[in-house]
């Protein structure tokens, strides 16, 4: 019996590294394809997405379920505290809404007057429901329930509890992959809202842990920006429109060169604690490039 | 056959738990690896070939689902089912000490591999950092994963090999 075991298991050696080669080969084959393309993307997108999507709906409110639960319990305390200091801010809000109010009305006056569009009105929203979340540990995705056949594409901007929450990066039919702005490999164009200098904001692994992210590139020559100021999308964005919230400075540095300051932004959307985003079906209009006009 | 549809559902049902449930159980956001103690596992266990396949297909979700590009993960996962493969001329069922090696070791090089290929080439130098703070961890966590997940891989795999066995004895 031995004999014929062993001589299966030697058969089986040579084709193992035939098919190492073969896999390996099909790996970098579709690595250099869906680098610069997204020709396999659809397809796989499709099929994976009927297949895995309805399961991950399910676990995931499974799982949510459970982990609100744990939660609930360990944290009445809190929200017993929490809820009577927020009534407090609801109080100061409602106050500060209806002064805010009046001046809103006050713009709308001297818009019309001005003869102004009303340039970044509301944007068209859709809700959608985390489903799944990158396993990798080393970047900040996920999959939300919608895709193209609920109107997503590519490129729309996320967001939750009026802050960004990122950008969709993939699309399936019934599914749609959001890349975080806490991402590592996440770069945002922004802009300070009280001097609109430009500045870079981009997620980072290291400061993750506490809950910030980093900016940088910020020119501000006359030193107005200051901690606590708010920061937002800017105009010049190509992926993201403009005027949406980002966050708030947490700390701010001179740089070297004595030209630049960077520092670290506390985003406005709780990370950690998201089920729920908003997509913006609207998407930036972006000028046609003039190649391919001619 | 009856293997090929346990073998896809137990990739699929790893991969659910490590995207689903686990990422809300994730511990100071490290979330284990499922999908590897699956490969590392059958690699040991079944050779080469089947680690190969079972890290190419749970690669390729990953990359479906949450990569920058296809291919990434599946060929990591790939080269750790061969790896392990090579290690099941010396494996014996009883024995849990070398699993549990390989599996860390798996887990590690994976860490290591993520950390320079995407870490280490944007120009993100502080390697003991991020081995501290994620690769470190996620390994631990797996481990203490791979404590309650392997005897159920291992119970499943005995479970096809003694059917296999039987089917084959009959035909002959």
């Amino acid at each position: 019996m031995s004999p014929v075991v062993r001589r299966k298991e030697e058969r089986f050696a040579l084709p193992g590294k035939y098919l190492l080669l073969i896999l390996t080969l099909i790996c970098i084959f579709l690595m250099l394809l869906t680098f610069g393309t997204s020709i396999f993307e659809k397809p796989l997108n499709t099929s994976l997405g009927y297949v895995v999507v309805p399961f991950q709906e399910g676990i995931s409110r499974a799982g949510e379920w459970l982990s609100n639960r744990s939660e609930e319990l360990a944290q009445i305390r809190v929200l017993l505290e929490e809820n009577a200091r927020l009534k407090e801010q609801v109080a100061s809000l409602t106050e500060e809404n209806t002064l805010l109010q009046q001046d809103k009305y006050e713009l709308n006056e001297l818009r019309a007057l001005m003869e102004l569009d009303e340039q970044y009105g509301e944007y068209k929203k859709t809700g959608a429901r985390i489903i799944a979340r990158d396993p990798g540990n080393w970047y900040t995705s996920f999959d939300i329930d919608k895709g193209t056949e609920d109107g997503i594409e590519e490129d729309m901007n996320v967001i939750a509890g009026g802050g960004l929450v990122g950008r969709v990066t993939a699309v399936g039919p019934n599914w749609a992959r959001v890349t975080a702005i806490i991402s590592d490999n996440s770069n945002v164009s922004a802009m300070t809202l009280v001097s609109g200098d430009n500045l870079i904001v981009s997620g980072d692994l290291k400061m993750m842990a506490d809950g910030v992210i980093s900016f940088s590139k910020l020119v501000d020559s006359k030193d107005v920006v200051v901690e606590g100021d708010k920061i937002v999308t800017s105009d010049i964005s190509d992926k993201y429109l403009p005027n949406i919230l980002i966050g708030y400075i947490h700390t701010i540095n001179q740089d070297n060169n004595n030209l630049t300051k960077s520092g670290y932004i506390t985003p406005a959307v709780d990370f950690e604690h998201l089920s729920e985003v908003l997509v913006i079906t609207d998407k930036k209009q972006t000028i046609a490039s003039p190649m391919e006009n001619e | 056959m009856l293997r090929k549809i346990t073998v896809a559902f137990l990739i699929l049902i790893c991969f659910l738990l490590e995207s689903t449930v686990f990422s809300h159980f994730a511990i100071a956001g490290i979330v284990p690896k499922l999908t590897i103690i699956l490969t590392s596992s059958f690699g040991f266990m079944r050779g080469e070939e089947e680690g190969m396949l079972i890290g190419f297909f749970s690669g390729l979700l990953w990359d479906v689902f949450f990569g920058d590009v296809i291919g990434f993960y599946a060929l990591i996962f790939t080269y750790i089912g061969y790896v392990n493969g090579k290690f099941s001329r010396v494996f014996y069922p009883e024995d849990i000490k070398l699993p549990i090696a390989l599996i860390i070791v798996s887990d590690l090089s994976y860490g290591v591999l993520c950390y320079i290929l995407l870490f280490l080439l944007r120009g993100r130098f502080d390697f003991l950092y991020y081995f501290r703070g994620v690769i470190l961890p996620e390994a631990l966590y797996t481990i203490v994963i791979t404590v309650v997940l392997y005897p159920v891989i291992l119970k499943i795999n005995e479970l096809l090999e003694k059917r296999e066995k039987g089917s084959s004895q009959g035909f002959v």
